[in-house]
């Protein structure tokens, strides 16, 4: 391992954990360009909301975590489920709505769930996820436990009243919750500017909850995960909680059915100049990591995302006998009469 | 080898769409993820771009050509050193194939140009799909209370609180929370003394936040604690309907399977009086139609008791409808260590053979008065303590129906798809060759509740409500 002198001796971040980051920036960025590519080929039929040009937040959070933290995401979820480490195959399934799936085909994209990676659900519904992850970070408190509960949304978020009623709780009761807003610029079609009172929709309410204003640059992997080790520090301190606001950019529309047309010319280029998954791949390079471990780390990632896909697409659909179970926790759908 | 580019779907729904313009002409060079086409869909214009690198070698579709289906070939892109004059019939499929091989597995008809899944209007057209019988619910009986067991007379107000203060002793996961229920012991006292024995951790004030509570209560169900949330009415639940509905109750299956809810959502339901349009609805029929959630509405102090500990320990969401008027009401409720009750189990509460009365909670006031009534002109009525709306014991309703022949519903809430709605749907599904007349409901008047007080009492059911409905079944 010749590759070590260029590297900064004090770094606090360390090889292993950016090998870790760059492969799931590549993991994420691949993977959503599958689900794109499925959809144009009609084998994604549900609607779905991509995570391109996002993916650092999702990756700096989750690798920032420990075994039994837990993560909450919204319906633009597949970024924070892969993270975690949920096999890219599962994820597909689920979207593909075959009995491969990562809930066998009862959620779907805006539901992905993985109870034993920490990813305790994608929610649909604006905010809900919010006052759930306090109840979640509650549970540590009340056992004693020293996980954190971690909550992704979006800027649109901040404007409903379960972000508030949130924050309020988690204050008070100083929960172990840690609130990341993704400030895309967009509520769905909307510039964020036009409806919000304050110029960072998260950042700029945190002194209403006595928290400190925190606004990062959501593009760098590094920068994401120094702001999450920090937050999840003071959270299992019994610091309480904490809300980070990261700038980043959504290179594609809301959902699939969206071409984002209402974007100024040139501001779509300029973002992409501050690619996440190209600015760690220098990174990587400034820490004298070699090409050719950077090259297979891609080909490793597409050689796993190449064979899920057409483990997919050989998939069944889920059974018939599926649309009953699971309606109660004590017998299926026991009580039709 | 020339790869075709095929019509895209662009949104979910999309069958065809027309290809409004080519942005390259025949004999440009494309590159992966250049724009080359643009399609309207009846959503919005959408860019196509090529995935394949080459020249444009031939336009299969003319732009400006309307309702291309999703799939069709549009264009062929020529690699390096291949000819236009290459492209045959025989060109590639594109390198993505679009239908996977094992579409015989597929459910529904199964045709070349099929997509991969079938969406509803195939399955609606195909051949008729049997939905899977549902596993029938073993309910149990309730259980036999031993002989010589002492019955203490208690009001529901106490009945509730020992409910859950012995289902705390039992297990540390259990606490409850909401508003005033900590220091102030309960906006309606029912909470009174938990604070004392159970402390700050475990009986929680919450700020006035329904929604935030109510997530907070779910969340920790999801984490595995078993929380007891107190709405103060659960005319305040509507703030937190959301979570109680698509969190807690459809979690479970929206995950597979894989997260569980075990919490109680508990509170007066209903008129009280005097309290007005905005503090008197009942939410029977509003929770009792949603799946994933059980729904309980006991009217005695016994059955209060020995449903709240189920209702505790029950692995679902539970809705548990108590009722102002009745937290004073005192009746016997038997001593014993662990007195539990089925959910899902109705009791009859009087026997009777000429007519049927289904209630449940105060409801269950204007059944009872009326039987009393009837019982003087020899009219002996059946009535039937529901008890649980939802899992609904059917099977004692029908029972009694087939032996009386005739059946009154009685509840405080609205008659448009109401709990009598509900029942009275059913009888005629399970019953109808029993019945000597149709099925009568008595709820409460379709209108917002009125504040005076001769208004409110027009507004609610009576006795001679039920009295007359009994009659007009009998023909009498």
């Amino acid at each position: 391992m010749a590759r070590k002198p260029a590297r900064a001796p004090n770094d606090d971040i360390g090889e292993d954990v950016r090998l870790r980051m760059y492969r799931m920036l590549v993991e994420i960025r691949e993977a959503e360009q599958r689900a794109f590519d499925l959809f144009l080929q009609n084998l994604v039929k549900g609607t779905s909301h991509l995570s391109l040009g996002q993916e650092a937040v999702a990756v700096g959070f989750a690798c920032a975590m420990q075994p039994g933290d837990l993560s909450f995401c919204t319906y633009r979820g597949h970024a924070h489920t892969l993270a975690r480490g949920v096999p890219v195959e599962k994820v597909l399934g689920e979207l593909m709505q075959r009995d491969n799936g990562l809930m066998r085909g009862k959620g779907g994209s805006m539901h992905l769930t993985s109870e034993e990676h920490g990813v305790m659900g994608s929610y649909a519904i604006i905010g809900a996820h919010l006052p759930i992850a306090c109840g979640a970070a509650w549970r540590a408190q009340y056992k004693g436990h020293s996980d954190v509960s971690v909550c992704f949304f979006g800027d649109g978020t901040t404007n409903i009243g379960a972000f508030h009623e949130a924050l309020n709780f988690a204050a008070v009761w100083k929960l172990p919750v840690v609130f990341v807003c993704e400030n895309n610029l967009y509520m769905e079609y909307t510039p964020i500017g036009e409806v919000t009172a304050v110029e960072h929709p998260a950042a700029g309410r945190a002194s209403a909850y006595g928290l400190e204003a925190i606004v990062i640059d959501g593009q760098d992997a590094d920068e994401v995960y120094r702001a999450a080790m920090k937050a999840y520090e003071k959270a299992r301190a019994g610091g309480g909680p904490s809300l980070i606001e990261c700038m980043t950019y959504r290179y594609s529309g809301h959902s699939r059915a969206d071409p984002a047309k209402y974007r100024p010319e040139g501001e779509l280029d300029k973002w992409l100049k501050r690619d996440p998954v190209k600015i760690y791949r220098e990174r990587l390079k400034q820490f004298g990591i070699e090409e050719k471990v950077i090259e297979k780390i891609g080909a490793d990632v597409m050689r796993v995302l190449d064979d899920a896909t057409e483990k997919c697409k050989a998939a069944p659909m889920p059974p018939l006998e599926l649309l009953t179970t699971d309606v109660y926790a004590d017998g299926g759908w026991a009580w039709r009469n | 080898m020339p790869i075709q580019v095929l019509m895209p779907a662009l949104s979910p729904t999309m069958e065809k769409g027309n290809l409004a313009k080519w942005v390259k002409n025949e004999g440009d060079t494309v590159k992966a993820g250049d724009v080359i086409a643009e399609i309207e869909t009846d959503k919005a214009t959408m860019e196509v771009e090529a995935v394949d690198e080459g020249v444009l070698g031939k336009i299969l579709v003319p732009a400006g050509t309307n309702d291309v289906a999703v799939n069709t070939p549009i264009a062929v892109i020529l690699a390096e050193g291949e000819k236009a004059g290459d492209i045959s019939a025989a060109a590639a499929p594109s390198k993505k194939p679009v239908v996977p091989a094992e579409q015989s597995r597929e459910p529904g008809p199964a045709s070349a140009k099929s997509p991969a899944v079938p969406d509803r209007g195939e399955a609606a057209s195909g051949t008729t799909v049997q939905i899977p019988a549902a596993p029938r619910a073993e309910i149990a009986s309730d259980p036999d209370i031993p002989e010589g067991t002492e019955m203490v007379t208690m009001t529901m107000r106490e009945a509730l609180r020992d409910a859950m203060a012995e289902e705390m002793r039992r297990d540390q996961d259990v606490f409850v929370m909401g508003e005033e229920v900590a220091e102030y012991q309960g906006a309606y006292k029912v909470t009174q003394g938990l604070l004392q024995e159970f402390g700050a951790k475990r009986v929680i004030d919450t700020p006035i936040t329904e929604h935030g509570f109510t997530g907070l209560g779910v969340g920790a169900g999801f984490a595995g604690l078993k929380p007891v949330v107190e709405f103060m009415t659960w005319n305040f639940s509507m703030q937190a309907i959301d979570q109680i509905v698509n969190s807690a109750a459809k979690t479970l299956y929206m995950s597979g399977g894989q997260v569980k809810c075990q919490i109680v959502f508990r509170g007066p339901n209903g008129a009280a009086a005097r309290v007005a349009a905005q503090h008197s609805q009942d939410y029977s029929a509003w929770y009792s139609h949603i799946p994933g959630l059980k729904v309980i509405a006991p009217y005695t102090a016994a059955d209060a008791k020995g449903l709240l500990k189920a209702a505790i320990r029950d692995p679902n969401p539970v809705i548990f409808l108590e009722n102002e008027i009745l937290y004073g009401r005192s009746t016997p409720v038997p001593k014993l260590d662990d007195f539990v009750l089925p959910i899902g189990k109705a009791r009859i509460a009087r026997a009777g053979k000429d007519v049927t009365f289904v209630s449940w909670s105060i409801g269950m006031n204007y059944a009872l008065g009326a039987a009393e009534e009837l019982a003087k002109d020899g009219i002996e009525a059946e009535i039937i303590d529901l008890r649980t709306l939802r899992p609904m014991d059917m099977e004692t309703v029908i029972e009694s129906v087939k032996k009386t022949n005739r059946c009154v519903t009685i509840e405080e809430g609205w008659p448009q798809s109401g709990v009598g709605a509900e029942i009275a749907a059913k009888i005629m599904e399970q019953a109808f060759d029993w019945l000597d007349a149709p099925v009568t409901r008595i709820t409460g008047k379709d209108l917002p509740m009125p504040y005076a007080a001769n208004l409110e009492k027009l507004a609610l059911p009576s006795v001679p409500e039920v009295v007359e409905a009994a009659k007009s079944v009998l023909y009498r």
